[in-house]
């Protein structure tokens, strides 16, 4: 109560439940596993090194979900464009 | 015109299904249906003792499918409702005693008869699971408002819609105002949002509950128990009417509290 008038917010137990479900669902239902996340990452690392220098430490690859379907997100730090092909 | 086949399952165990199963009898049963009421937990049978059967059990599921009985003969009549009936699983025997195809041929042998076959379902997706969903027309899935038991009914869902079963309908059980209220436990929009089912009800966690299933005497019989009419309400809308939800939460303001003074059995959303 007091927190509303401080404008502090806490996070609930609540929220942090149905975060924690979401998140855990979304691998559930996707039936990819993180062994094959990382086979993915690889794969992708060895296509994308051959046009572009990226950092491959800062490589992040996740599941999300979105209207009702799921996504593969990865977000790949680039450091700069290859000089030789 | 022959009746419908309802199974309730979970997936996780301990969230209700059997007091659930048994109370739906016996609402439906209190609305003037032919009820019955089947236990597929074969091994850890339960429906008996929450009904306050346990004492009557002569054959059981097990014997029908093996032919030393007729399914007539292992029907148990209700104490206090001449259209409701139980058919009790076996104690000494595992999931395996029984297959998805028998129970489809028990499912049959009982349309005719009964407004409702209600199949209480084990815990789980093995085989005990496939039994108890191969002859139902819907599937009622439970669940309470914590992650694993959302979880595993997440899993259930996605099973139920391989199965073709239909759109399975969810009712979420013990849910706690107070904590709801304070933030400590998922509402039922979350749930509703996380698991993306048609709800069929929600009950409120019930001392009453404890207090009937000592006895063996199903909560829905206690005129004033918040369980029981959350169960009337579903059995309701099983039966096909617009029930409002029950409001749980929120009624600690002023406005809650001079709704249930004017209206203290009123449940409108």
């Amino acid at each position: 109560m007091w927190d509303k008038f401080t404008g502090k917010k806490r996070v609930t137990s609540r929220e942090v439940a149905k975060q924690r479900l979401q998140l855990v669902l979304i691998h559930d239902r996707s039936d990819i596993s993180p062994v094959m996340l990382e086979a993915l990452k690889a794969d992708l690392i060895a296509v994308i090194s051959e046009h572009l220098e990226i950092d491959q430490e800062g490589i992040e690859i996740t599941l999300s979900e979105s209207r009702g379907k799921s996504r593969l997100l990865a977000t790949i730090p680039i450091l700069g464009r290859r000089t030789r092909r | 015109m022959p009746g419908r086949v309802i199974t309730i399952t979970s997936g996780k165990g301990g969230v209700g299904k059997t007091t659930t199963t048994a109370n739906l009898a016996v609402c439906l049963a209190l609305l003037g249906q032919r009820v019955v009421a089947v236990d597929a937990d074969i091994g850890l049978r339960n429906l008996d003792v929450v009904l306050g059967l346990e004492n009557r059990v002569v054959y059981d599921l097990v014997d029908v499918v093996e032919g030393r009985c007729r399914l007539r003969q292992a029907l148990i009549r209700d104490k206090r409702l001449s259209e409701m009936y139980l058919l009790p699983a076996a104690q000494t025997r595992d999931k395996t005693a029984v297959s998805p195809a028998q129970m489809v041929d028990i499912c049959n042998q009982l349309r005719p008869d009964f407004d409702y076959v209600l199949i209480d379902s084990p815990a789980g997706i093995e085989q005990g699971f496939q039994n108890a969903v191969a002859g139902a027309d819907e599937v009622i899935i439970v669940t309470t408002p914590e992650v694993s038991a959302v979880r595993d009914a997440d899993r259930i869902i996605g099973l139920v819609e391989a199965g073709e079963k239909g759109p399975a309908r969810l009712i979420i059980n013990r849910i706690k105002p107070d904590m709801v209220r304070r933030g400590d436990m998922l509402d039922v929009s979350d749930v509703l949002e996380i698991l993306r089912i048609d709800l069929l009800g929600i009950i409120p966690e019930d001392e009453h509950i404890i207090v009937s299933t000592n006895k063996g005497t199903p909560v829905a019989h206690e005129v004033g128990a918040p369980a029981a009419q959350a169960f009337r309400n579903i059995a309701r809308r099983i039966r096909g009417e617009e029930v409002p939800f029950m409001t749980l939460g929120g009624s600690d303001n002023l406005f809650g509290r001079l709704r249930r003074l004017i209206a203290p059995r009123s449940d409108a959303r």
